[in-house]
């Protein structure tokens, strides 16, 4: 902080809890972010193990049926809503202006209220698991004409998701108008580092398709109180019409998960490879195909509804086509690391664990594309495999490598390494022998979202059983590990890693308050 | 180091778990060939893509770990320079594409085979209701719901579980081998999803939709499936199970009401 001497009085701020309520800073609010992605991290991970612990055997042992889909509609609606999608937010808010040379985000005080809007939005969502007829159990694509069964718990639901979204979409502009307005002199948009890049596209999906989920909830809303019948086959309406909806946000909506991890992962393998990153233009043209192609994807999710011929072709091969610019990413970071000078520090070994786990459900994916087999995985335990392997060791691990890539910059102190390579090892173990069975049980025939399973699936579900609860209590490692770091430990210099590139290395370690008052010269 | 213990030790819980494993072979851990000519085109596609992707993944991978393994700073390399190669990224553009094209033409094939639901001899609906199936033989007087007979008691553990827990019904599906069926698919509340593996079928049932489907059952035998569209509270508990016979005995059955006789009751049972 000792290196901002003037304007001292920016420096003020209210202490203890109005600190964090009226806060307009950046970093606060992304601290605000990943605090809370790290509570909602836990009670979507506990409602993952209620679910692990009734399938460990076939049989219903501890919850009702009704409970369980509960559980699996929550825990979607958590880990997408309340922990990927705040938790990006939140690195965004924290490096965003750091990385582009700004004092701070465009618009500090809508930042405070996307924040704030989140608490409301999930005690209002959690508070459905106390309400008659049990949470939301439709799963978290809420189709209907199911999702409308649901008891007392539907408005608050739908309400719920209208205020994520509302915060998403705040969010989402402040980052644009950050990007376009905040940068540095000398900070072009071909020389802003990837995590901008992939963020400023994420924010265009976000912008794009958050309104499109509202709408579809909304016309949910009135098909249940006000008599219309938008989704109701008895009234005039098409209930397939609603999945369409659905994916059309949903499939940008994935992306929206998973392209700020490539802005991860682009900083730190060439920051431990001590090589800049291959093809750096490839990289920003391959993350806007992405966003490009997820527009006209959306109902490879919905093969199985009867789409006509042409329509299956059409998905399927837009589908496939995604795997090229995808490709592209993994060629790019693999040569990256090509004849470098690596070291493994635990960053780069999320990262690393990332780009191959993340390339294993890459190919599930492709799989997944091809229409005739599809017919065969669709809401099986292969698509469970597939999408947990893009979104745990893909978008969470890279979540978890950028905390510890940026941790001793946020902190000043350096994490035990020895804690971080321990969580890092076993939550990989865990990880794949949670969702690699997976995979077997898919194929062989065992639907998702069920409560219980035939006798021949009995020997993976229990493997996966004990994965889940091994990667749970991994994490409790993650949080002491944190919790450890803020309060104390070996002083991190400036730079923190030897082969660090960008701004944000170039601030003190803590940075100050307010990131760069005056702008930096940009080379 | 940490590392090795923890692959020593996955291993052993792996050797541990298959060694002692009663109901699960390695045949189980793949998707079934299934007994139609189309089910056997989906499982090639399957394997094929599989290869397709193990083969990407041997070279991409591969090449990650040598690097991983000799350009360390630990050997005392210095780090390269290079970071463009408009050559590279047009090859890792285009092998790629082509691959996929590769892909996509025969899967393409397998899909236009499937959508042929035309000179079906036999039309079936079939109607999904929260939670049990309704199949009616069209131009026949023959029509039955079919629904879970596994007792409460295998389901709450106070019994044990027979070997098809969870998927044996009281009324099963009989159809005839070597001819053409369609199916008509609807439902009467929310969405279902009729799935039965080994023929390669799986279509949601809509309310105010009728999807169709066709099939040629190559084998006599005993098919099971499930339902495969979260239906609600008992979407796990409603499975499908075909019995599948020669002409003959199909005729016998449809001429006797869709009654088995008692004479082969025991047989049919499950």
């Amino acid at each position: 902080m000792s290196t901002v001497v003037k304007d001292t009085h920016h420096e003020e701020h209210p202490s203890g809890i109005m600190r964090w309520i009226t806060t307009t800073n950046h970093k606060d609010i992304g601290t605000l972010y990943l605090w809370f992605a790290m509570i909602m991290f836990f009670i979507g991970g506990l409602m993952a193990l209620v679910i692990r612990s009734e399938l460990f055997q076939p049989g219903l042992q501890f919850v009702d049926p009704q409970f369980f889909n509960s559980m699996t509609t929550m825990h979607a609606l958590v880990m997408i809503f309340g922990v990927v999608m705040p938790a990006f937010t939140g690195l965004a808010n924290w490096m965003i202006p750091i990385m582009i040379g700004g004092p701070d985000m465009a618009l500090p005080r809508m930042n405070n209220y996307s924040f704030w809007i989140m608490p409301f939005a999930f005690s209002m969502l959690l508070s459905t698991l106390f309400m008659d007829g049990g949470a939301p159990a439709g799963g978290w694509t809420l189709y209907p004409p199911l999702s409308l069964q649901t008891g007392d718990a539907f408005p608050f639901l739908i309400f719920a998701i209208h205020f994520m979204g509302l915060s998403s979409i705040m969010g989402a502009i402040n980052i644009v108008a950050t990007i376009l307005n905040m940068r540095a002199p000398g900070m072009t948009l071909m020389k802003m580092p990837l995590f901008v890049w992939t963020w400023l596209i994420t924010a265009f999906l976000l912008i794009a398709v958050m309104p499109v989920l509202a709408g579809g909830v909304t016309m949910l809303l009135t098909d249940k109180f006000f008599g219309t019948s938008f989704f109701n086959a008895a009234g005039g309406g098409d209930p397939v019409m609603f999945q369409h909806i659905f994916w059309f946000f949903g499939h940008p909506e994935v992306y929206i998960l998973i392209l700020p991890s490539f802005g991860v992962v682009s900083a730190i393998i060439p920051t431990f490879a001590r090589k800049p990153l291959f093809g750096y233009s490839s990289m920003v043209y391959a993350t806007a195909s992405i966003a490009f192609l997820s527009f006209i994807v959306w109902a490879h999710h919905m093969f199985t509804v009867g789409m006509p011929l042409a329509g299956e072709v059409f998905f399927m091969l837009a589908t496939m086509l995604i795997a090229v610019p995808t490709g592209v990413k993994v060629f790019n970071w693999v040569t990256t690391m090509w004849r470098g000078a690596m070291t493994f520090e635990t960053p780069m070994l999320f990262a690393i664990g990332f780009i191959i786990m993340f390339t294993i459900g890459g190919f599930s994916g492709l799989m997944l594309a091809i229409t005739p087999a599809d017919f065969q995985y669709h809401d099986t335990y292969f698509v469970v495999a597939h999408f947990h392997y893009v979104l745990v060791p893909g978008s969470i691990f890279a979540i978890m490598a950028a905390c510890y890539f940026w941790l001793p910059k946020w902190t000043g102190n350096m994490y035990s390494e020895t804690l971080g390579k321990i969580h890092f090892w076993l939550s990989t173990f865990f990880v794949n022998l949670t969702f690699f069975p997976m995979h077997f049980v898919g194929l062989a025939g065992m639907p998702r979202r069920i409560p219980d399973y035939s006798l021949q699936f009995a020997d993976y579900n229990m493997i996966a059983s004990i994965g889940a609860f091994g990667f749970g209590f991994a994490q409790l490692i993650f949080l002491y590990l944190i919790i450890k770091t803020i309060k104390g430990g070996k002083k991190a210099t400036d730079e923190v890693w030897e082969g660090a590139e960008g701004l944000e290395w170039t601030l003190s370690s803590p940075p100050p308050y307010h990131s760069f008052n005056t702008p930096p010269v940009i080379k | 180091m940490n590392f090795l213990n923890l692959k020593k030790l996955s291993t052993l819980i792996f050797l541990y778990i298959l060694g002692s494993n009663s109901y699960a072979g390695w045949l189980d851990l793949n998707m079934p060939k299934g007994v139609t000519d189309i089910s056997n085109e989906v499982y090639g596609l399957h394997m094929l893509i599989l290869y397709i992707c193990i083969g990407i993944g041997i070279v991409v991978f591969g090449a990650m770990f040598w690097s991983i393994w000799a350009h360390r700073k630990s050997r005392g390399v210095t780090p390269a320079t290079f970071h463009e190669s408009t050559k590279l990224e047009f090859i890792w553009t285009i092998v790629p594409f082509a691959i996929l094209i590769g892909m996509a033409v025969p899967a393409t094939k397998t899909l236009i085979k499937m959508y042929d639901t035309s000179e079906s001899e036999i039309h079936i609906k079939i109607t999904g209701y929260q939670w049990l199936w309704q199949y009616e033989y069209l131009n026949t007087d023959v029509s039955f719901y079919s629904k879970l007979s596994t007792p409460y008691k295998e389901i709450y553990n106070q019994e044990e579980k027979n070997i098809n827990y969870l998927q044996e019904v009281d009324n099963q599906l009989v159809l005839p081998i070597n001819k053409k069926i369609r199916f008509l698919l609807t439902s009467n509340d929310v969405l279902h999803a009729w799935w039965v593996p080994d023929l390669a079928l799986k279509k949601d049932a809509i309310p105010g939709y009728i999807n169709e489907m066709a099939v040629v059952i190559k084998e006599p035998g005993i098919y099971r499936g499930r339902c495969a569209e979260l239906c609600g509270r008992h979407h796990g508990f409603m499975p499908i199970v075909i019995k599948a016979v020669e002409q003959d005995d199909y005729e016998k059955w449809l001429a006797n009401g869709g009654k088995v006789e008692s004479t082969d009751l025991a047989s049919t049972q499950k």
